[in-house]
């Protein structure tokens, strides 16, 4: 039942074949999807076996017999222009079901496979864009089931059906038709789908540099502007347009003409089969009512393979999913835990001691970090200084077991963070990412995340630190109020305070805290910071920040550059 | 047709012609279909009567069925190629409208629509034209051809299928009426459900910083599943009028077919005209089948072009509050007035012997509640070096912004030498004007063409002397392809002192006499600041500068340095006060 085409794809794909895997993790719906199909390819029969009934119908007609002898004929054509609309309609209900199914299970899939990688594992979640396409390529699975297999299932029902009866009426006629419909829907949509991966890559790049210079027009617009260099930049990005327009142009003389060769196969396979028919009727071999019926049988299965082209075309970008879904699943988690796992302790006040850290975020990229040196002493708050890029993301991501350390030693309440599992240690370690989120639901569940058992009063009591409670309580609906999403409810001041208060309701033994005044104007800043030293009173914490106001309170401050901790004399 | 149609059909020639051309091919497309189906029936009724079959008719007919074939070909190539040609039109118009939109306003919108727009969202238009618009002109005229001809041949199918044909509009309509209310609230939720996955995989690094990543697990499936009972609640209202569609079509074919049957049964017709009304009846219902199916598709494109327009006629508007990740611009960059008046085309006067003054100036955002510059006024000698101190928000940057022509003063005047600025041409003037932002945008470029920005002409020698002055020269040759290393988002990392430097050169290489500088080492860790620092008092050497400084390094290199507090300007201070870095 699967399509050929899909085989055919497989087949010239080196290696593991990532439509196939793909494949493999929607299979277990079978039982849902099958029905589907069934219904599909039992609505174009009916399209196709009413035509050819009524034609049957009229011919027998015109040989004028007793009313009687054409009565279930007409019922079969009345009985199949219903059954067609309700049959098309179950098919299009029962295979969006099914596809659903599917991509529910298969996104849990995903999501599972996702969860080891994050946040350093693979680029996406570094860039929005990524991460979008990510999650679209989850859902080419159902386009690949929708748009792919169940009309290809349906087509070559049809297909095969009239052959089958053609060739039962007057066999050199289905063998005909066998032949031209194998050229219709076999060799050119593999055609269709060598095609488009080929014309594919020219166009993509000139996509990826016109999205690039639609990136630089805009954040750049200033810098450009300043220096009149405007009509340039906006020239160079007209012409990669053009140059677009003229791929498409290109592309437009090939796609358009496989739908004009199946048309013409049909022409062949109707002006041939109406041919032979004719020569057996001549010879006396074929009943005149067969006549029309042949005619019409060519006629109509190659009406079914119409849409095979385009889902040949849909196969070669779902292709392009599957392998980086494929690409996602082969990827080796960056940490790995240890085979027996060291226990952390949780409750005493923990100190953190880093000797000799080398980071390297890919072998052979120079060492993000390299001979880092950083002593956090149990309930100590030590602010670490440096300018974005100089690695004090790497250091945080690395204390949080999410990047591995080459070389060097992190020790935790005594035990080597390379022996315990990654889980136990951000039990212990966590705090405010550099990649923090804000989740499209209520106030309440994006800080209850952080601890599922909290009180209404332990929430309170972390916003108000985070002096995040006033804005709640100006809220219509406070702790139910939805954020996220859009992101257009909060400004960028509120976000930070958000991930404080998460943070704080955290309340880990490490408190770590990445750039937690972001966005927010000096002053705020300072007074926030100032809070943060003062709520952190007594607890091992890590304050990691370019700015240097409101830092009076801390116990040290060093700074971090290139990789290097260098003192703050 | 929607106005965004109409409208979209009238400015763009391509789909005007696309209209016409896939008109004249539907007519041309009809009288084949007319000929195929009549041909096609007298070879099969001659076969049936035992005439002795003459090849020409089968030739002819093989024929027409070849031109169909063209036909169909070209129809496809010219829809995609107005697509093409539309898609190119309407980003050429956005393009051109961004280069006349403030440049403060479109970093705003860094992240925002029209960026999506041109790349991506314009593609959505692709259905629309490529499918809908022809089967809209195939609709207009294939029913009538058919019918027409039929009209001829047999009437009273003719009238059977003048009957039924209306139904499906009035049917799709009525259908379509009743579910778009009962759809209208659902959507809502499905995008909501829908966009779930997106939000836990975007926040999976917060949810393992917490640990929650197990739990959601189970979330995501039951988010899943909720969606899908959500769509098929949905979809089988939906489906429901393409069921209709359907059924009036297919029933149709069966309500012309078996009266034809039973009249031949009666002998009142020909074998040759019932066939040709039956190969016929299916075409005149196809069109609005075809329209149906391609409605759906194109109901994106309409949106997209509805975005489009709203972007095309955006007369500089408020923009949406955005996330304020570089708190200096924030104040300038949330909405921009008005541009700057483009009809003096008065000559700059030059800079380096005119004053810069700033008479009475205020500048008020709109939706905010204070202006971000009141009444002020100033002075700046040729030559001179003024520091601009205060706290964020106080309205430094958008006095640099004036001088840059960035922001138009909403009263008051900005004038040079003895011309207002307003009456300049902006690039004229700003080619005497370097600038150097908080943040410089690097471009996708290589290092040389970054540091060219202001002299696209210049020499390797004098981009490599540039990158000295600015002491970028070192870290430059380090660089994989030293000048020859691409830039940008994409491409190498530079840090935050490394970009500030190549901004640096790229003043250095345009030597205007006006130096505009914004916190050149904020952000900058001591090392770098020392470098950067050193950098731009060379930079300054002999030139009319503005520096926003909020650090003491550069302030004793200021003649004067002057207190920007909430819009207002406060008397120069003596160097030395501000707040010390932390030691």
């Amino acid at each position: 039942m699967t399509s050929h085409v899909e085989a055919a794809a497989a087949a010239r794909t080196r290696g593991p074949r990532p439509t196939v895997r793909l494949l493999r993790h929607l299979l277990p719906y079978w039982r849902r999807l099958l029905p589907a199909a069934l219904a599909s390819a039992g609505s174009e029969l009916a399209a196709a076996a009413l035509l050819a009934t009524a034609a049957w119908l009229i011919t027998r007609a015109a040989e004028q017999p007793p009313l009687a002898s054409v009565s279930v004929a007409i019922v079969a054509v009345r009985a199949l222009a219903l059954g067609r609309g309700a049959l098309r309609y179950t098919d299009r209900l029962l295979g969006h079901d099914g596809a659903l199914r599917a991509i529910a299970g298969f996104r849990t899939r995903v999501y599972e496979a996702l969860v080891p990688l994050a946040p350093a594992g693979i680029p996406a979640f570094r860039d929005g864009d990524l991460l979008t396409r990510l999650v679209d390529d989850v859902d080419a699975a159902q386009d690949l089931l929708l748009r792919v297999l169940i009309p290809s299932a349906a087509a070559y029902a049809v297909a095969t059906t009239t052959t089958a009866v053609a060739a039962l009426m007057l066999p050199q006629a289905g063998l005909l038709l066998a032949l031209l419909l194998t050229v219709a829907g076999l060799l050119l949509p593999a055609l269709v789908l060598a095609l488009s991966r080929r014309t594919g890559h020219a166009e993509k790049a000139a996509r990826a540099e016109l999205a690039t210079y639609t990136v630089d027009l805009h954040r750049g617009a200033a810098d450009l502007a300043a220096y009149g260099a405007r009509g340039r930049a906006h020239e160079r990005a007209h012409r990669v347009g053009a140059q677009i327009a003229a791929l498409e142009h290109r592309k437009a003389l090939t796609t358009s003409l496989a739908s004009a060769v199946v048309l013409l196969l049909q022409s062949g396979a109707t002006v041939g089969v109406s041919w032979l028919a004719l020569h057996a009727h001549e010879a006396g071999a074929l009943p005149a009512v067969h006549l029309t019926v042949l005619a019409v049988l060519a006629l109509v299965s190659f009406e079914a393979l119409a849409p095979l082209p385009a889902a040949a075309r849909r196969l070669a970008e779902v292709r392009a999913s599957a392998r980086r879904l494929a690409e996602l699943f082969d990827t080796p988690p960056p940490v790995a835990d240890p085979p027996a796992p060291v226990p952390l302790p949780t409750d005493e006040p923990i100190g953190v001691d880093i000797t000799d850290l080398r980071v390297r975020h890919r072998a052979g990229d120079p060492p993000a970090l390299d001979g880092v040196n950083l002593r956090l002493p149990p309930g100590h708050r030590v602010v670490l200084i440096g300018a974005s890029g100089s690695g004090k993301s790497t250091l945080i991501a690395a204390l949080m077991r999410f990047v591995p350390y080459e070389a060097g030693s992190i020790r935790v309440g005594g035990r080597e963070l390379r022996d315990c599992a990654a889980a136990d240690v951000r039990r212990v370690i966590t705090g405010v990412t550099q990649d923090a989120h804000v989740f499209h639901t209520t106030i309440r569940a994006n800080l209850l995340l952080a601890r599922p058992e909290a009180t209404a009063a332990d929430l309170r009591e972390a916003a108000r630190r985070a002096r995040l409670l006033n804005w709640i309580e100006t809220l219509p609906d406070r702790w139910d109020t939805l954020i996220g999403g859009d992101g257009a409810t909060m400004s960028g001041g509120q976000r930070q305070r958000l991930f404080l208060t998460r943070a704080l309701l955290a309340d880990p033994p490490v408190l770590v805290l990445d750039e937690p005044t972001e966005g927010l104007d000096p002053d705020t800043a300072a007074a926030v910071l100032a809070d943060i030293l003062d709520a952190t009173r007594g607890r091992t914490t890590l304050l990691i920040t370019h700015d240097r106001a409101g830092l009076a309170a801390a116990d040290e401050i060093v700074t971090l550059d290139r990789g290097r901790i260098v003192p703050v004399a | 047709m929607k106005p965004v149609e109409r409208r979209l059909i009238r400015e763009l020639p391509a789909l005007r012609r696309h209209l016409m051309c896939s008109a004249v091919l539907a007519l041309v497309g009809a009288g084949l279909i007319v000929a195929q189906a009549s041909l096609l029936a007298t070879v099969l009724a001659n076969g049936f009567a035992g005439r002795p079959h003459p090849s020409t008719p089968l030739a002819a007919l093989a024929a027409v069925m070849a031109l169909r074939a063209l036909l169909t070909w070209a129809r496809g190539l010219l829809a995609q190629r107005a697509a093409a040609d539309a898609k190119h039109a309407l980003r050429g118009r956005i393009t051109a409208r961004l280069q006349h939109t403030s440049p403060l306003r479109l970093m705003a919108h860094r992240h925002g629509e029209t960026a999506t727009l041109l790349t991506r969202g314009l593609d959505a238009l692709d259905p629309y034209v490529v499918g809908y618009l022809p089967t809209m002109a195939a609709t207009a005229v294939v029913p009538l051809t058919v019918v027409a001809w039929l009209v001829w041949t047999d009437w009273t199918s003719a009238l059977i299928i003048v009957v039924t044909l209306p139904l499906i509009p009035v049917f799709g309509a009525l259908v379509g009426l009743h579910t778009a209310r009962r759809t209208a609230h659902q959507w809502q939720l499905l995008s909501r459900l829908g966009g779930h996955f997106l939000d836990v995989v975007a926040g999976l690094p917060t949810l393992r910083a917490f640990g929650r990543e197990q739990h959601q697990t189970r979330v995501v499936g039951e988010m899943a599943e909720a969606h899908r009972r959500a769509t098929m609640r949905t979809l089988r209202v939906a489906f429901l009028s393409s069921f209709v569609l359907e059924t009036v079509a297919t029933l149709s074919v069966a309500l012309v077919a078996v009266p034809v049957g039973l009249r031949l049964l009666g002998g009142e017709l020909d074998l040759r005209t019932a066939l040709t009304v039956l190969f016929l009846a299916p075409e005149a219902y196809l069109p609005l089948r075809a329209a149906g199916a391609a409605f759906h598709d194109s109901a994106e494109g309409i949106a997209v072009a509805e975005r489009i327009f709203t972007v095309l006629d955006d007369k500089d508007t408020p923009a949406a509050p955005t996330t304020p990740t570089v708190p200096a611009v924030q104040t300038a960059q949330t909405a921009q007035t008005k541009q700057p008046a483009r009809t003096g085309r008065v000559p700059a006067p030059d800079a380096r012997t005119g004053q810069l003054r700033l008479d009475e100036v205020t500048v008020h955002y709109p939706g905010r509640a204070a202006p971000a510059l009141r009444q002020v006024s100033l002075s700046v000698r040729p030559g001179e070096h003024v520091a601009l101190v205060g706290p964020s928000g106080a309205g430094k940057s958008t006095l640099l912004a004036l001088l840059l022509g960035f922001v138009a003063p909403e009263s008051g005047r900005v004038t040079v030498g003895a011309t207002d600025l307003a009456d300049l041409d902006p690039d004229q003037w700003r080619a005497q004007v370097a600038w150097v932002p908080q943040r410089p945008h690097l471009f996708a470029q290589s290092v040389a063409d970054n540091i060219r920005l202001g002299r696209p002409r210049a020499s390797d020698a004098e981009v490599r002397q540039a990158a000295r002055a600015a002491s970028a020269d070192l870290f430059i040759e380090e660089l994989p392809k030293a000048y020859g290393t691409v830039l940008g988002e994409r491409g190498t990392g530079l840090s935050a002192g490394q970009r500030q430097r190549i901004a640096l050169a790229r003043a250095f290489l345009k030597d205007a006499p006006v130096l505009l500088l914004d916190e050149p080492t904020a952000h900058l860790d001591p090392v770098h600041e020392a470098a950067v620092t050193r950098a731009t008092v060379n930079l300054m050497h002999g030139r009319t500068s503005l520096v926003v400084a909020h650090r003491t390094s550069l302030l004793p290199h200021a003649d004067r340095i002057i207190t920007v507090r909430a819009g207002s300007l406060t008397l120069p201070r003596t160097p030395f006060t501000q707040e010390l870095p932390v030691s």
